[in-house]
């Protein structure tokens, strides 16, 4: 998980709930954070417009902190270069 | 001085066919009429499925010029109210369209003429959009259409309030008949949200199954989304007796909450406010009740407040009550839903058959109800409700009863 795919994915998160960037740390769940099933899909449309990514519904499901999130856009931008690379 | 109201004609059209009867046979049969989308290109969507009214083509129920006035969703309306008119056998006197109401629950409008018209203007570049959008478009042009084609003078409109639009439409028809503020009602709903951008709307939502609709289920994934309208003709049921009508079934009651809580998540504790409600208004104990025709869409949330907001109201007698979701057959036809399900209800009692919940593979504990999975059960109850739950926490619940 590198540092800048971790503030890419709060700067997205803070920049959609309308909340300081600061407070979305990496260990914060989105109880803490106030964020609800409609905000989370807000979140991700958000998340699948900066990464250009179609974020599954299967692999929305279960997303609860935002260390989840960060890992489950970690695992879509692998398998997104993999296919690419498999294209070549 | 209140009248008990009777219902003397049901139309329906709906992904089981485009009558009451085929929609009946299908409900009785068990079977979901869920198939792949037709109506937009395939593989455009996260889903593939929808619950569509089967080869319907306009120039079978209008002339031309009549289809070109028309949205899809207007169109269902008039073809419904003409089959429920046609059961009912009124025959609409000067006096009498004064006297009669039109209410019809509708959610989105003409979304496909919208949709057409905005396609048009963004991706084709075109100047100018057809004279015809406003009145094709307008959610009240299905009322507007029913009006026009049997000269119903009466107080006439529609309401919208989502997925219970239709239930607040019957509602507020069967109090009308029952105050004697209208002799005679034309009640429903009907809606057509199948257009390429409301079905990107709902997939944004991520709450569209990509399989199918399984309500009650462990393993269920969302709603599926339908299209159709059902219309119910509503008089006082002494005026039903002196013609000789036929009496399908009577409202008894009607109850309405608004949750207060959230914009999208379901609340039992409103949910449950508006079954109490209802029942109170038909003067029923929860015991009177053999039947429940859930809201039931099939989400993870929706399915599991209801099941809790039911066992509340009902308490030990939730354990005898037969509760289904009609939906996991004809889908969830938004602004329609409710005078869908109002139909299949009235059908339930009519007929002494429960309609089953169809697509049901596995119980959830959070969902433990006798849900009449699969197959339907011949039981003649005496009362039942039917539940509307809408986004932005909007409840109505219409209760039924046998009136032979």
């Amino acid at each position: 998980m590198s540092d800048e795919l971790i503030s890419r994915v709060t700067g997205v998160i803070a920049k959609t709930q309308k909340i300081p960037p600061e407070t979305v740390t990496i260990d914060k769940s989105f109880e803490e954070l106030k964020i609800d099933s409609l905000d989370g899909i807000n979140i991700l449309f958000a998340l699948e417009g900066e990464f250009d990514l179609d974020i599954p519904d299967d692999a929305a499901r279960g997303i609860r902190t935002v260390r989840d999130m960060v890992e489950g856009i970690e695992k879509l931008l692998a398998a997104k270069s993999e296919a690419a690379k498999s294209k070549e | 001085m209140n009248h008990r109201v009777a219902v003397t004609g049901i139309g329906a059209i709906s992904a089981l066919g485009q009558t009451f009867p085929d929609m009946w046979a299908g409900l009785a049969a068990g079977c979901s009429a869920i198939r792949p989308l037709t109506l937009v290109p395939p593989g455009s969507l996260r889903f593939l499925n929808a619950a569509e009214v089967p080869d319907y083509n306009p120039l079978d129920h209008f002339n031309e010029k009549d289809a070109q006035m028309l949205d899809r969703f207007a169109q269902f309306a008039a073809v419904a109210a003409r089959e429920a008119i046609g059961v009912s056998g009124i025959e609409f006197s000067p006096e009498l369209q004064e006297r009669t109401a039109i209410v019809l629950g509708n959610s989105g409008g003409g979304k496909t003429t919208e949709d057409e018209g905005f396609y048009s203007l963004y991706a084709l570049q075109q100047p100018r959009v057809s004279p015809l959008t406003i009145a094709r478009a307008m959610s009240n042009a299905g009322a507007s259409r029913v009006s026009l084609e049997y000269g119903i003078t009466g107080p006439v409109y529609t309401i919208s309030t989502a997925c219970s639009s239709a239930n607040h439409a019957i509602g507020q028809a069967f109090r009308m008949v029952r105050s004697g503020e209208a002799e005679v009602a034309i009640a429903g709903g009907s809606e057509a949200p199948l257009s390429m951008g409301f079905l990107k709307a709902w997939e944004a939502m991520r709450v569209v199954a990509p399989d199918t609709c399984r309500p009650f289920s462990l393993d269920r994934r969302g709603l599926i989304l339908g299209e159709g309208a059902a219309i119910l003709v509503l008089e006082p049921e002494e005026r039903a007796r002196a013609r000789g009508a036929q009496i399908l079934g009577e409202i008894a009651g009607f109850g309405m909450s608004s949750d207060a809580h959230h914009i999208t998540q379901p609340s039992a504790l409103g949910a449950a406010r508006a079954m109490r409600s209802a029942l109170n208004d038909a003067g029923l104990a929860p015991q009177a009740i053999g039947y429940v025709n859930a809201h039931g869409t099939g989400t993870t949330a929706n399915d599991a407040t209801e099941t809790e907001a039911i066992r509340s109201v009902f308490g030990e007698h939730a354990g005898k009550l037969l509760v289904s979701s009609t939906k996991s057959m004809h889908g969830h036809a938004l602004g329609a839903a409710g005078a869908i399900e109002a139909a299949a209800t009235l059908g339930a009692l009519h007929y002494g058959l429960i309609p089953p919940t169809a697509n049901y593979t596995a119980p959830d504990p959070a969902c433990d109800l006798d849900v009449v999975p699969n197959t339907a059960r011949a039981v003649q109850v005496e009362g039942a409700i039917s539940n509307s739950f809408a986004f932005g926490g909007l409840n109505a619940v219409l209760v039924f009863r046998k009136l032979a």
